[in-house]
């Protein structure tokens, strides 16, 4: 499975939409992507998970670095639309505690 | 040089027949001969020479445009040689690396080895396999001979060699805790201050740290983000998931970790796992836990250890015997 990264900058805000899988083979060019965003001060990054059904371990290690990266640079990042199954990885590890993210899209909103 | 000479003869002679005959077996020999040059080393440019001087000697008023042709030809070869001989100081060196790779996998072992503990109050099963060389799983055991067992089981993320790197700094922090206090929480806290201070940003570890008093059958534990484990009740005949908030080691330096106390009756099992269990894939399929529970369930007359290799054989088979991820699985139950 492939990973597409779509970046659209908007007036402070960075949207970056995921589609496919975050794997070991992915994360590298996530990576690449996600990190020189957070770090421009006052940057909002906004990572949208709508189409990622797959994420394991490597993927959360990209967002840890994005996360100490966004303190490292008094940048903000949340993670939004995330399914239930990629949820449960971020939940397991005790991450939602530390990022912010608004889970799945119930009833559509 | 002999060997070459004689081949070169023996081109000569299979050239010959071929133009005279346009035989398959003088075709099929050319491919011996081939195969055989190979293994010697010799290069593309270098079979051509053979051939042109083949060629001058059967046929002494060979046209000199053929001739010329032939030295261009000679000419285009050179770069080929050259990347063949560049492919066979790779292959080497790949070679060389492989067995590098297997000498520190092989060291990987003998320091992360642990020794299953022999307890008449417990009966213990403890299996780890890797998906590659190196192991990125980890599994110890701790007997204090004071009827006090820890256990750890731990999954740094990322595999193969840095992997393994990282579960060697674990392992020698932990011997440097031995000694003092053991509780579960204290030594979550404490190895997540030296993850934290010496791992890349984006390398974590999960951990589970469980502390079993064979003598009140407490069970102690604490967990920094690691794959929840089970709790089987031996009088319901119920798995309850152990699942307990915390984070991974090496995000945050200033964490905490809780500690939870359970007490263990007679045949209740504890299991521990990583998620090479959980992730466990067949086809695009997601194995989900009812089926772990289920198989351990359909195992539970067996020892502990007989479980644990019963459901690592079951997961093996589906997946067509290649793991994707490192495998480990522990199972505690009370004996007496």
């Amino acid at each position: 499975m492939n990973l597409s990264i779509d970046v659209t900058n908007n007036e402070g805000v960075s949207n970056v939409v995921l589609t496919g899988e975050v794997d070991a083979f992915t994360a590298p060019k996530l990576k690449d992507t996600l990190l020189p965003l957070t770090k421009e001060k006052g940057q909002v990054v906004e990572v949208d998970f709508q189409d990622v059904n797959y994420m394991d371990s490597t993927g959360l290690g990209v967002f840890i670095s994005a996360l100490k990266s966004t303190k490292e640079h008094e940048s903000e990042m949340r993670l939004v639309h995330m399914q239930d199954r990629v949820y449960r990885l971020f939940k397991i590890t005790g991450l939602t505690e530390i990022i912010n993210i608004e889970s799945t899209v119930q009833g559509g909103m | 040089m002999n060997t070459l000479k004689l081949d070169l003869e023996n081109y000569k002679e299979l050239l010959q027949e071929y133009i005279k005959t346009e035989d398959e077996q003088a075709l099929y020999q050319a491919e011996q001969f081939s195969k055989h040059s190979m293994q010697q080393n010799i290069s593309p440019e270098e079979i051509i020479n053979v051939h042109i001087q083949s060629l001058q000697e059967i046929y002494p008023d060979m046209p000199r445009y053929i001739q010329s042709s032939m030295n261009f030809l000679l000419e285009t070869m050179i770069s080929y040689g050259l990347a063949y001989q560049e492919y066979q100081t790779l292959r080497e060196k790949q070679l060389e690396l492989k067995s590098e790779i297997s000498v520190a996998a092989n060291m990987q072992k003998t320091l992360l080895s642990t020794v299953k503990p022999d307890l008449s109050e417990i009966d213990v099963g403890a299996l780890s396999v890797p998906a590659k060389q190196m192991n990125g799983d980890y599994h110890h055991f701790v007997h204090d001979g004071k009827g006090s067992l820890g256990i750890a089981v731990a999954d740094v993320i990322g595999k193969g060699v840095p992997a393994a790197l990282c579960m060697s700094m674990i392992k020698y922090s932990m011997d440097s805790f031995s000694g003092m206090r053991t509780d579960p929480s204290v030594i979550l806290g404490s190895l997540n201050r030296v993850v934290e201070r010496n791992v890349d940003a984006s390398m974590f570890i999960t951990m589970f740290y469980g502390l079993y008093n064979s003598n009140e059958h407490t069970f102690t534990f604490s967990s920094a983000g690691h794959e929840p484990g089970y709790y089987y009740h031996k009088d319901r005949d119920e798995f309850e998931e152990i699942d307990v908030p915390g984070l991974v080691l090496g995000v945050s330096p200033e964490v905490t970790y809780k500690q939870y106390e359970k007490r263990v009756e007679k045949g209740d099992m504890i299991i521990l796992l990583t998620d090479g269990v959980t992730e466990c894939r067949q086809g695009d399929r997601f194995i989900d836990q009812e089926e772990i529970l289920h198989v351990i369930k359909q195992y539970s007359h067996l020892p502990a250890q007989g479980i644990v290799d019963q459901v690592y054989k079951h997961f093996e088979r589906l997946q067509d015997f290649q793991l994707r991820d490192d495998f480990t699985l522990i199972i505690l139950r009370r004996n007496v």
